[in-house]
């Protein structure tokens, strides 16, 4: 049967027309799903409540992808009912804006973070980067002692600043001048909240960078909510 | 070191880049398990995350990328190496690429084995490595294109044999969606940003993602199947046109399913519609390749009683149907509600990569081993111990993480009668899904004691000195 079938007559001999019509084929699905997401902008009235993030944050972002996070903490808050109780408001599209990676993650090993943001005090996060147990009783989350230890790189973080604002992330030339005393500004802030319950930081601890960003974490949806008048 | 079955060929076939790439499977896939069976223990027994270096947020990545791309991607090269010369009728076209393309893939593995317990990263699952490693990635693996390409181009036969398609697929999308998920900008040797945000790059990743499962670990091994159930069970393929519809229908269908990784996201509803429905039909195109292989067993039945190649083989198959259904299944947005996020999809991936990947892996390197080597295989018990001990493990793992994942998400979502949740502390879920965690290294150990054993045996076989004396002589087609 096999002599005359028309697929063994015209396309098996013909190994440049078989990759030819492969390539065709797999191209179809990615494009049709893929190219519309760059035809729609963002809404410029949604796009200005979502800012990008700080200096300090960025070294947060970093150091949450480094020590991988989100391998068990999703950022996604889907809209049901149980997730909205345990979590808060679900999450939209313009709230990752900014993000480059995407930190959506697969996985919840412990819980979402996307509303994590002023939901503990600075304090909180230190404790419980030092020693998950103290905070989470029976957390099996690692202890991340070393982030008490490390410290961030301003001139590092200004490298990341740079390549953020050229992929399009909008930092002033301004910004990006001073980003040692943005680092130095936000950092002390933190100090001085993590001070008050007793838990001794520097600014440039890479543990103050790492609280930095997971209190952003659905502060700007938060804000929008509470100007609407939600609960 | 030319192969006795090419006697009268211009140039005898290269068996010595077939033998480094089997050896390099056998090395990295230990390696690769081991980190598995350690970051199971992780989540079971926190004390085992050993901080900074080997936490489970740098070691997981380390598991998966040494599985799919030092494991599955040594293995599938093993297998191309040795069938495209023998079914082309042709040595590789090149021995110098043939050798650059396994150097610089094991450097890559090696380079991936430091950087990720450095904790450099891009984050993105299964492209996790830093911008310098993926530019190798792209140059070893387009080497790897080229040679095999060049090789079909200066082929002694006419028509392309079905296993050579599927491999074929995988060598021309693999670079594509490589290249087009890795574009990033860098900014220092060692950290990029992706040039895509927020939504699209989750939906470019999961493409990406879902392709990788795709492109790497379905059509090469579907290529691998075709070429060696024929030779190992001596029975000719079932179905001709099965091959061809089953073939383009996968091809075709399996780019579109990415999008089910992100139901219920905010990623446009009707891409998440278009991901759910590509992802049902894909049981049409994977039960073909499954009905195809077990078909092809068709009056060689009682030899799978006998023969622990054709056992691991059957199971192979048997785990691809199974996790070809459950897949689609878990794309359905109701099932995805309660699945996502849970250990069921850990499950999920788990029966895929153990049953299908790894056991068809197996088979294929007891069944290269001694021919290869021309050395008797060293002990059938043992390899019929490693069969039991897979399997088992298989189960095990697998049936645990169904529970685990359907506690944890049920839990999740329990509301009481007055709207409230009914486990609000999400410690108390956490604590409730340890015993599965311990019950999941169980399974993996048992999984990593027969891979271990078939080390040995396989080793032991390489020294031996019986020669190997061939039970079938049924050429592939």
């Amino acid at each position: 049967m096999s002599d005359t079938h028309w697929h063994r007559r015209l396309i098996e001999p013909r190994a440049g027309l078989m990759a030819i019509l492969t390539t065709a084929l797999i191209s179809v699905g990615g494009l049709v799903e893929i190219v519309p997401m760059f035809t729609t902008g963002i809404d410029p009235a949604v796009a200005a409540t979502v800012q990008p993030y700080t200096p300090l944050e960025v070294a947060g972002r970093d150091i949450y992808t480094r020590e991988g996070c989100y391998v068990c903490h999703s950022q996604m808050v889907r809209p049901f009912r149980d997730e909205t109780l345990r979590y808060g408001a679900w999450s939209r599209s313009e709230e990752y804006a900014w993000d480059r990676p995407f930190l959506l993650g697969s996985r919840r090993i412990g819980p979402d973070l996307h509303r994590v943001g002023g939901k503990y005090p600075d304090a909180w996060h230190y404790e419980h980067m030092l020693d998950p147990r103290s905070t989470s009783p029976g957390s099996v989350m690692p202890s991340y002692w070393w982030l008490h230890e490390s410290k961030i790189d301003p001139e590092d973080i200004r490298a990341s600043v740079v390549a953020l604002s050229r992929v399009g992330t909008p930092y002033s030339p301004d910004e990006i001048a001073n980003v040692p005393k943005l680092l130095q500004e936000q950092g002390e802030g933190i100090v001085t909240r993590m001070a008050e319950s007793g838990s001794v930081a520097a600014w440039d601890d890479e543990i103050v960078a790492l609280t930095a960003y997971l209190q952003r974490l659905g502060k700007d949806r938060k804000g929008v909510l509470a100007e609407a008048g939600a609960p | 070191m030319s192969s006795p079955a090419s006697a009268g060929l211009d140039r005898p076939y290269d068996d010595a880049i077939v033998k480094k790439f089997l050896l390099a499977t056998l090395l990295w896939g230990v390696v690769g398990m081991t980190v598995g069976f350690w970051i199971a223990l992780e989540l079971a027994w926190w004390p085992a995350n050993l901080g900074p270096w080997f936490t489970f947020g740098r070691l997981r990545p380390l598991h998966t990328n040494a599985v799919i791309f030092a494991f599955g991607g040594n293995i599938v090269f093993t297998s191309m190496y040795y069938s495209m010369q023998r079914l082309l009728k042709v040595r590789m076209w090149n021995d110098y690429v043939s050798n650059f393309h396994f150097w610089g893939w094991q450097l890559i593995i090696v380079a991936a084995a430091v950087t990720l317990p450095l904790g450099l990263t891009q984050s993105k699952e299964y492209a996790e490595l830093i911008w310098p490693i993926d530019l190798a990635i792209a140059v070893v693996f387009l080497a790897g294109v080229l040679n095999f390409g060049m090789t079909i181009a200066r082929r002694k036969v006419e028509h392309l044999y079905v296993a050579i398609w599927f491999y074929m697929s995988f060598l021309i999308t693999i670079p594509v969606l490589h290249v087009v998920n890795s574009l990033a900008i860098p900014a220092t040797l060692t950290r990029s940003y992706p040039v895509y945000s927020g939504m699209t790059d989750a939906l470019v990743q999961w493409w990406y993602g879902h392709n990788a499962v795709g492109f790497f670990l379905t059509t090469p091994f579907l290529g691998m199947m075709y070429y060696y159930l024929p030779r190992a069970s001596g029975r000719p393929v079932f179905s001709y046109r099965l091959s061809i519809v089953h073939f383009w229908a996968l091809v075709f269908l399996y780019i579109w399913a990415g999008p089910h990784h992100l139901l219920y996201s905010s990623l446009p509803d009707w891409a998440q519609t278009v991901g759910m429905v590509f992802s049902i039909m894909l049981i049409a195109p994977s039960w073909g390749g499954m009905l195809n292989g077990l078909l092809t067993l068709k009056g060689s039945w009682d030899r799978v009683r006998t023969d622990p190649v054709l056992k691991f083989m059957v199971v192979a198959i048997s785990f691809y149907g199974m996790s070809t259904f459950e897949g689609p299944m878990m794309s359905i947005r109701a099932v995805s509600a309660l699945a996502h996020y849970t250990n069921w999809v850990v499950g999920h991936v788990h029966s895929g990569a153990l049953g299908w990947v790894g056991m068809i892996s197996f088979a294929i390197m007891y069944w290269l081993t001694p021919r290869l080597w021309n050395r008797k295989l060293y002990s059938e018990p043992l390899a019929t111990a490693h069969f039991w001990l897979a399997t088992i493990g298989i189960v095990l793992y697998t049936v645990t993480m169904w529970a685990g994942g359907l506690l944890e998400g049920l839990m999740w979502r329990a509301v009481d009668d007055a709207g409230q949740l009914t486990y609000p502390v999400f410690m108390d879920i956490v604590n409730e899904v340890v015993p599965f965690y311990w019950l999941r290294v169980l399974g993996g150990g048992l999984y990593l004691t027969g891979a271990l054993l078939m080390g040995f045996n396989l080793i032991r076989t390489i020294m031996g000195s019986v020669p190997f004396e061939s039970p079938e002589s049924v050429p592939a087609k």
